[in-house]
């Protein structure tokens, strides 16, 4: 199990004051000013060292991300954007950074602006969460007032000024691309890639997008060294990472936790384990809604890392461990996330547009039984069509659920079918 | 893919919309966080405060952002029907957000949405589904207005009502004993000084 002295959100419940002076005396903000001495390169350098890969569901190496800006400032000015836009069914991490730590994260986006020569930054939240955007608003004031932020930002001689951005309800806009469409005053709609933001992102100039956890624990990254963070965890795995463990636990909750950790461990040290025992768990969702699920005699084992769930033929995601007992309707389940997929889809692509709310239709019948065997192969063949074939990864993530139902619960959906089908001919 | 729309029969006309000077200078105050000419960026936080002004979005508000904004009308428009938090028609001085998505689901949100379709008098309370709160792990969540009531099942939610009814505003968060996003009787973890 993690030490305390090695978690990064040691104000996760907010159990202390998030303001600046709570935040200084937790250790945010102590010498920045050192860390941007060791230059864009070094802190670049220093990231990828760690192992850090990406918070927001993707993995991808943070510090590789960032390498990716331009190495100099030219006709264009550079952005940072934070993807603060969470969510993700499951997922609940970020707000309570931005709620109970967001010095920490600000102190981040100024880290990461300037490894990649940025002078602004947007941090763009989702508009329900309106209290939690209060709070952040309250601490970016708190650091322009102290020179944290702002002209010569932490007395470095780089510029950074750092702007929250609200969102209006669009789970799409936390695709990066659509949250750039969203930031400049347009409909959420995915752009096609390439251009990749790097190169061409807000206003067609070079930007990069974070998740929230990702820049937050850039600080203390750099603070106590690569080999710090790249020593918990396993090797491509690295660090410490939030979990969300909701469902049918006895006592859901947020926590920090070591990569790679098992999933059992997990559930049963911080969650209070199943409701009813371990062996009355039917299947877990590990990395939010997107990710396909998997059965009990995978969780007994698992461990919760990207390259371990990969195995598995699914993922870490946002590491939303998403809990379901054996009372669960499984079906019924993963047809609440199709409803949501073809609720949230943009309409822009026409395979998600009209697939995912076909996809939707089909599984409220598989819920009753109320279709034909073959239609099984069906409703797989259609996420095979849908996966892939579309602008942005919001037709993959509607596909990825049904598929893993299917390959794990197959026999349910056709005892449902055989049970009506029987049903109705004894009438 | 669900697009907001308004049945013109329910929207009453309004003749004309203004800001208040205090918007007035809000609004210039967003625009002045986005490069000259990118205003439009503005475009969703004006809509709010059009929306918090008026209690909801008239089309003249629209409008009157889109003036504001330099934006064509039409493009405000899209804005205001793709985004689900802009409310095209009135709605009752509390607006009843229930999460259903999986992870309230497992927890009950069923109960609580009923409970909440009960209170609905279009009046005091407005009720309407929403897809994942992000407040997974104190499920069920309903958001009244800007904040989040957590941890609900069918009882507490009633007292929440209850409480709006006679006028108080209950004290949002959990709504069970328990410190926001930590376990049920104490945390695990960061329990040293």
């Amino acid at each position: 199990m993690l030490s305390d002295q090695d978690r990064i959100f040691t104000n996760l419940y907010g159990f202390h004051d998030w303001r600046l002076a709570g935040a200084r005396a937790r250790g945010a903000w102590d010498n920045t000013k050192a860390i941007l001495d060791k230059g864009p390169d070094g802190i670049i350098d220093e990231m990828k060292k760690s192992g850090l890969r990406g918070r927001g569901g993707a993995g991808f190496p943070t510090g590789l991300k960032w390498s990716f800006m331009p190495k100099e400032v030219k006709d264009r000015p550079h952005y940072l954007i934070v993807n603060a836009d969470e969510s993700e069914p499951g997922t609940c991490k970020d707000r309570d950074i931005l709620r109970h730590d967001p010095h920490l994260f600000i102190e981040g986006c100024l880290v990461a602006g300037f490894a990649m020569r940025a002078n602004a930054g947007y941090v763009y939240i989702r508009g329900e969460f309106y209290n939690e955007a209060q709070n952040l608003i309250a601490a970016v004031r708190e650091a322009y007032e102290t020179g944290l932020l702002g002209k010569n930002a932490c007395g470095s001689g780089w510029d950074f000024d750092l702007y929250v951005h609200r969102g209006a309800g669009a789970y799409i806009c936390g695709e990066e691309t659509a949250l750039l469409e969203s930031l400049e005053g347009k409909k959420g709609m995915p752009r096609l890639k390439p251009p990749f933001p790097a190169g061409s992102g807000l206003y067609g100039c070079p930007s990069t997008v974070n998740n929230v956890e990702s820049i937050a624990v850039a600080p203390t990254i750099l603070r106590r060294g690569a080999a710090w963070f790249a020593g918990i965890g396993r090797p491509n795995n690295t660090g410490t990472k939030l979990f969300c463990i909701s469902g049918h636990v006895n006592k859901p909750c947020n926590v920090e936790e070591e990569m790679g950790i098992p999933l059992r461990e997990l559930i049963e040290r911080h969650a209070g384990g199943v409701r009813g025992g371990w062996d009355n768990l039917l299947a877990v969702i590990p990395g939010g809604a997107s990710v396909p699920l998997l059965p009990k005699s995978i969780c007994d084992t698992v461990l919760m890392d990207f390259d371990s769930l990969r195995d598995q033929r699914s993922g870490l995601g946002t590491a939303a461990v998403i809990v379901m007992d054996k009372s669960t309707d499984v079906v019924k389940a993963i047809a609440r996330l199709s409803y949501f997929y073809k609720h949230e889809s943009c309409g822009q692509c026409t395979p998600c547009r009209e697939g995912t709310g076909w996809m939707w239709r089909v599984m409220e019948r598989m819920v009753t039984g109320n279709a034909r065997l073959e239609e099984i192969d069906a409703l797989e063949d259609v996420t095979r069509q849908v996966e892939g074939h579309t602008i942005c990864a919001l037709g993959d993530a509607a596909a990825w659920p049904i598929q893993g139902l299917i390959r794990h619960f197959r026999p349910e959906m056709e005892r449902r079918i055989r049970a009506r089908t029987e049903k109705l001919a004894a009438e | 893919m669900t697009m907001i729309t308004a049945d013109p029969k329910d929207v009453p006309h309004v003749g004309q919309f203004a800001f208040t000077p205090e918007n007035l200078a809000k609004v210039e105050e967003l625009i002045s966080h986005y490069p000259p000419g990118r205003q439009a960026s503005a475009v969703i936080a004006v809509l709010d405060l059009a929306q918090r002004q008026q209690g909801w979005l008239p089309r003249v508000a629209m409008d009157a952002v889109a003036k504001l904004l330099d934006m064509a009308p039409i493009r405000v428009y899209e804005i205001a029907t793709f985004y689900t938090m802009f409310q095209l028609k009135p709605r009752g001085k509390y607006l009843l957000q229930v999460c259903t998505t999986t992870p309230c689901w497992l927890r009950g949100s069923e109960a609580v949405m009923k409970a909440c379709q009960h209170a609905a008098d279009g009046e005091t309370f407005s009720v309407q589904e929403v897809e994942c709160l992000g407040g997974c792990v104190n499920a069920p969540v309903v958001q009244i207005n800007d904040d989040f009531y957590e941890d609900l099942d069918e009882d507490s939610i009633t007292k929440v009502l209850n409480a709006f009814r006679r006028g108080e505003t209950p004290k949002p968060g959990p709504q069970i004993d328990r410190q926001t996003s930590a376990p049920i009787g104490g945390a695990t973890t960061l329990r040293g000084e």
